[in-house]
């Protein structure tokens, strides 16, 4: 990612947000899956972001994601973290530049590319269990076949006996769980998640962040993950892109608990921090 | 409701009749004349004799049957323009200035137009009905449907559903609280205008019975031509409150006061199952409600 205030500055300045295609680390799934025209899932190139109807945001924004990568974007508050996945999902076009999946550019939202957000976004007068069939029923799949779908992404959340319940019965935590398999039912090639597990209290939010790593392993989804959490940052993404300053780094032990400790993850703990 | 409660609503009833029975009945001619004025029991007499008439049943058949017309094609063309003009700015261009200015016009001085546009009195009284209730739906539905929260659209959307998609996953569902409450309105005035239509122009009809009974000085008539509206009122928009309830059973309600949707209970829970869970999932219970929070 590359991301300069001052429109003018070289992107070659900031070595690791060079367009050179990112290489996902082991931990990633299924490269196979990969675009062959320029082996990322989700490309922004020179991208200005900023709604229509007010400023853009300074400096533009350079980033490939690889399939089945999870990158984790972190900034300051008021950055544009919110904007840049809002403009991957297609909600908003881009100011100038071009954002593209799998090498075609991004016309407007689409079910390759579901977005989980930190607000309760269930639809209230749905049941659970019709909250995760959406979008299987937009996707034209039989009642019967859509039933069977959605009853194994929530015993997979751990909500199989809250099918019947409204969300409004169910706790926070919850309902982030019925978004997560609502977002992964229809089998999305990417995953953008804003903030997901912010307005959850920290045990809630390690729980989630367990469920989360467990449910995607197998998908081969590619996920980009907002978060203002450097830890969690760290412990989910294979990659931390720092919305600031524009650099993309390797995380080193992605999703190990126990690595949190170790000296190659405090050290890019303490260089995001800095940077922000 | 609690037995007191219910005792008190029973008796304030009762209080208002009888002071009815007693001014009536002592012919109390202070600033207000009660001697001409029917007395409390004259008026169920007169109440009980009718109810055992076949002219009776047909008059409230004849009203019963205008109001469902007027007020299902005032919903139904109500919550299709209320929605149209708040989802397209083309609508809104087109129909907003014509509904503002229609408006304000009461849906009982629409008469004459109703006289010289519909060929029959029956079609006319309808129209008076579906006039009186279909503002008041438009604006409701425009407004609930302005208010609908961003984020349940663009989740549908980014689950890959269209324009259909959002209107009958998103915007009537989510719009339909705020459509009852116009509804809720529509039916009241709905009734004021079919019975004043039907005083005006009609040929059957309770209202039209009411107004026949005080041109040939029958007071205890009128007195039960008013009864008879009263309890239809109240039983028409009682009926529009329990749909509405029903339909809405989703919206968060007071604890104690929960419409208490079965079908959507999740089912008894053993002790030793809910145990397993939380021990399965700790994320459960301490989860804060959505809100966003400061990044530092």
């Amino acid at each position: 990612m590359s991301s300069a205030t001052p429109a003018t500055a070289s992107p070659d300045s900031v070595p690791p947000a060079t367009p050179t295609p990112a290489t996902p680390t082991a931990d990633s799934a299924s490269p196979d899956s990969a675009s062959p025209a320029t082996g990322a899932v989700l490309t922004l190139q020179d991208v200005r972001l900023g709604h229509a109807d007010g400023p853009a945001l300074p400096g533009t924004v350079t980033l490939r994601v690889a399939p089945g990568e999870l990158l984790a974007v972190v900034g300051p508050s008021g950055c544009g973290k919110s904007t840049l996945l809002r403009t991957l999902a297609g909600l908003l076009p881009p100011r100038q530049g071009r954002v593209a999946q799998d090498g075609r550019a991004i016309a407007g939202p689409a079910a390759d590319r579901a977005l989980v957000f930190q607000e309760d976004a269930l639809l209230p007068w749905r049941t659970v269990r019709a909250n995760v069939e959406l979008p299987l029923a937009i996707r034209g799949m039989p009642r019967a076949e859509r039933r069977g779908c959605a009853a194994d992404w929530l015993d997979r959340v751990g909500l199989a006996e809250h099918a019947r319940k409204l969300p409004r019965q169910l706790s926070g935590g919850q309902r982030q769980r019925v978004q997560l398999a609502r977002a992964l039912a229809g089998r999305p090639r990417a995953v953008l998640m804003d903030e997901p597990f912010g307005a959850l209290d920290a045990h809630t939010r390690a729980g989630m962040q367990d469920l989360l790593v467990d449910i995607l392993r197998g998908t081969g989804a590619t996920v980009v993950f907002v978060t203002h959490d450097v830890d969690e940052a760290l412990h989910l993404g294979d990659r931390v892109a720092l919305m600031g300053t524009g650099e993309v780094l390797d995380v080193p032990h992605p999703r190990r608990r126990d690595a949190q400790h170790e000296p190659g993850t405090a050290a890019l703990r303490r260089r995001i921090l800095a940077s922000l | 409701m609690t037995a007191g409660r219910r005792l008190l609503r029973a008796a304030s009833l009762a209080a208002a009749l009888g002071l009815w029975q007693l001014l009536t009945s002592w012919d109390v001619n202070l600033w207000l004349r009660f001697e001409q004025f029917p007395t409390a029991g004259e008026v169920a007499a007169a109440l009980a004799d009718r109810l055992r008439t076949v002219p009776y049943w047909q008059d409230l058949g004849h009203s019963l049957r205008r109001i469902v017309l007027g007020f299902v094609l005032a919903a139904v063309l109500g919550v299709g323009v209320g929605t149209a003009v708040a989802r397209s700015r083309w609508a809104a261009d087109l129909l907003g200035p014509l509904l503002e200015v229609v408006r304000p016009v009461p849906a009982i001085a629409l008469v004459p137009i109703a006289i010289l546009l519909l060929p029959t009195n029956e079609q006319g009284i309808v129209f008076i009905t579906f006039a009186a209730a279909f503002f008041p739906v438009v604006v409701s539905t425009r407004h609930a449907v302005r208010a609908l929260a961003p984020v349940w659209e663009e989740a549908v959307l980014t689950l890959g559903g269209g324009r259909l998609r959002v209107l009958f996953s998103v915007v009537l569902p989510g719009a339909l609280p705020g459509v009852f409450g116009g509804l809720s309105v529509g039916i009241g005035v709905s009734w004021i205008c079919v019975i004043s239509a039907e005083m005006i122009s009609g040929e059957y009809g309770v209202g039209y019975r009411t107004w026949q009974d005080y041109t040939v000085v029958d007071y205890p008539g009128v007195f039960v031509g008013m009864v008879t509206i009263g309890a239809l009122g109240w039983l028409t928009s009682t009926a529009v409150e329990l749909v509405g309830r029903r339909a809405t059973a989703w919206l968060p309600r007071p604890a104690g006061r929960a419409a208490s949707p079965a079908a959507f209970r999740g089912g008894g829970r053993s002790p030793a199952r809910r145990g397993r869970e939380l021990a399965a999932a700790p994320s459960t219970a301490l989860a804060a409600a959505p809100r966003k929070e400061p990044v530092p």
